[in-house]
């Protein structure tokens, strides 16, 4: 699926009041043999990831590498400044001393993990201050639950077919939507 | 996630006409109109508290740190007082939101937008205390390592204040990332609800353009929950850096190994006080008893006990550590807490801390509404009082008879805390009516479970 990717102008969607029926709708129109474009719930839906075949996101490898990298960062200029650049006697403390070394190891981790994934997903997700998104039904943040069908290209039969799936899955609604 | 709701617990919502669209009509309508009387009278005394803040601040700045009543001897005492007591409070945000989503404690979606609002709001008020301690805060940058010309002379990074630099900075940077990414589902809502090309305007801009597909929510939950696996260690480790800064030192009274644990407890139990002093309010004057119901105030009553008696604890392991010890000194600082010139401070804490809380084993007084509100005042004051009394009365009778010295807070000390408060609730308060202060997505995935879990129900009745 192509999961918004891929801007389409024209929409045909089914509007649902209930996540369960919603969650049918999606099984019904995928043994019509249709792929649904995109899904639109006002809150994660859970078993939705399975039926549309979302893999699970890598921003945890994301994080996981920032993190790292924001650990060895710590690490080598701390040992840089303490051993080389300006080392300082402290109380008599040593210059390397990993336990001193290790609470701002431990932020500086956490910083860049967060930080880092935080860009990555709002990059993945298309998000971005002032971005016009694209949604097919205003109500879809409040209480609709919707299945977008891009129809560009398409014949006036495979649209009819689309429509009739969507009204067979239990959609109040077949609506038509086109972005500018 | 799993779904299994146990029918015998109390609901998480109540009220019989909710629907999806109720739940967004009865967040979103706080953010819309005009702001009641209420509202602005408050919002008239936090700016007040705000100018204060702004005129004593400007004075210690303008004068030196002379201004306030620090000497030679007691050279620490309101401003790292306040700005402990605000990075404890703090604590609770983070804490529902993160620890809370890890052990799948539902309650928590109630209540978790206001209390990380007010973890960074209350991070915030902490993180001036030392700028303008500072004295030369025009300098305020050298706390970063960065190279430069003079030397390069580096931060020393074998100093507890100095991680404290870093514990604050990525603690407040983690938890407007964690608040902010919540958020953005619940711009779009309002945004798609706006009536006005302005308002839509305005609030897809904060939304970031929010969409709610499925891919969207997919990487929305897995953001949210290593960003939880990420801060649960980290609120952990603020309290316990902030608490370094006086164990890692020689002074008798300070130099504990119990402190992080105990300042940990401590953060955590001044914080869910602040969040029930905040929530109960607002429940009312927002008229959201049905999302932040009596169950979630016994919830955070009970984490009240808990740590509140965690604290008692360490207050009793203190006192029999330094018995233990055999060392004069620190049983003189022990001595001097309890009978000493600052007795009423000490006796002030174990009132509001240790004692009073204990009422909250009676399931009566945990439900009781006054007693919560009364009951968190307490737990604010008191464990302002706890930091005061680790921090002034260690220091004030010094190893030197001579230097012995008694602490008296100027006017600006006392209107640089009171105008900090001013800073929290201005915040507040233009929070509450510019966001949604419940989390409306989050609660109506909780509704959907809870109603399946509902329907389940009435079958069943049914069938009988």
């Amino acid at each position: 699926m192509s999961q918004g990717k891929i801007e389409q102008k024209k929409y045909v969607y089914g509007v649902y009041s209930h996540e369960t029926n919603f969650l049918d709708a999606i099984k019904s129109v995928q043994a019509d043999g249709l792929t649904v474009d995109d899904a639109y719930s006002p809150f994660p839906v859970h078993g939705i990831d399975d039926l549309l075949g979302i893999k699970e996101t890598s921003l945890h490898k994301a994080g996981f590498t920032l993190g790292f990298t924001g650990l060895v960062t710590a690490f080598s200029v701390m040992t840089y400044v303490n051993t080389m650049g300006y080392p300082t006697v402290f109380g008599g403390k040593p210059f390397f001393s990993l336990p001193a070394f290790i609470p701002v190891m431990f932020e500086t981790t956490v910083l860049m993990a967060a930080v880092g994934m935080f860009f990555v997903y709002i990059k993945r997700n298309e998000l971005f201050p002032g971005k016009i998104p694209m949604i097919i039904d205003e109500r879809t943040t409040d209480d609709k639950f919707a299945l977008a069908f891009g129809i560009d290209g398409k014949s006036d039969s495979e649209i009819a077919e689309i429509k009739s799936s969507l009204q067979k899955s239990g959609a109040e609604e077949v609506n038509t939507k086109s972005f500018e | 996630m799993s779904k299994v709701d146990s029918l015998l617990r109390e609901p998480l919502i109540n009220g019989v006409d909710k629907t999806y669209g109720k739940i967004t009509e009865d967040i979103v309508r706080n953010t819309e109109g005009n702001p009641p009387k209420d509202w602005w009278i408050a919002f008239g005394f936090a700016l007040a508290g705000l100018l204060l803040y702004v005129i004593a601040v400007s004075w210690t700045i303008f004068k030196g740190i002379g201004v306030w009543g620090l000497q030679k001897t007691v050279n620490w005492a309101w401003d790292i007082t306040n700005f402990v007591w605000w990075v404890g409070i703090g604590h609770a945000g983070t804490l529902i939101s993160a620890v809370l989503l890890l052990f799948k404690q539902k309650w928590r979606t109630g209540i978790n937008r206001a209390a990380e609002a007010m973890t960074i709001f209350a991070v915030i008020c902490a993180g001036q205390f030392p700028l303008i301690h500072m004295g030369r805060i025009w300098q305020g940058f050298f706390i970063f390592p960065y190279a430069n010309t003079r030397g390069p002379l580096w931060v020393n990074f074998n100093s507890p204040l100095l991680w404290d630099v870093f514990a604050i900075s990525t603690y407040f940077t983690v938890s407007c990332l964690f608040w902010y990414s919540g958020l953005m589902p619940d711009f779009g809502t309002i945004r798609d609800k706006a009536k006005t090309a302005k308002r839509k305007k305005l609030y897809n801009l904060l939304s970031f353009g929010w969409r709610g597909t499925a891919i969207q929510w997919s990487r929305f939950e897995s953001l949210s929950l290593v960003l939880a696996g990420l801060s649960t260690p980290l609120v952990l480790s603020v309290h316990s850096v902030v608490s370094f800064d006086f164990a890692t030192s020689v002074i008798p009274g300070w130099h504990t190994t119990i402190f992080p644990p105990y300042f940990v407890a401590g953060a955590i139990f001044s914080g869910f006080a602040m969040v029930q002093t905040l929530m109960l309010i607002t429940r009312k004057v927002q008229k959201l008893e049905d999302y932040i119901t009596i169950a979630h105030i016994e919830s955070m009553n009970k984490v009240i006990v808990l740590t509140g008696s965690i604290v008692g604890i360490a207050y009793i392991t203190e006192l029999f550590i330094a018995w233990y010890s055999g060392y004069l000194y620190e049983q003189y600082a022990f001595y001097n807490r309890a009978f000493g010139d600052y007795w009423w401070a000490y006796w002030s804490m174990m009132t509001c801390n240790v004692l009073s809380p204990q009422l909250f084993w009676f399931k009566k007084f945990r439900r009781s509404i006054f007693v919560s509100f009364i009951m968190s005042i307490f737990v604010n004051v008191g464990m302002w009082f706890e930091r005061f009394v680790i921090i002034v009365t260690s220091l004030h009778k010094d190893f030197l008879v001579s230097s012995w010295n008694y602490f008296t807070p100027t006017w600006v000390d006392m209107s640089i805390f009171i105008g900090s408060l001013g800073l929290f609730f201005t915040c507040f308060l233009l929070f509450t009516r510019i966001f949604p202060v419940i989390a409306i997505a989050e609660v109506k995935a909780i509704f959907s479970s809870i109603s399946e879990a509902a329907q389940v129900k009435a079958k069943k009745e049914g069938s009988h």
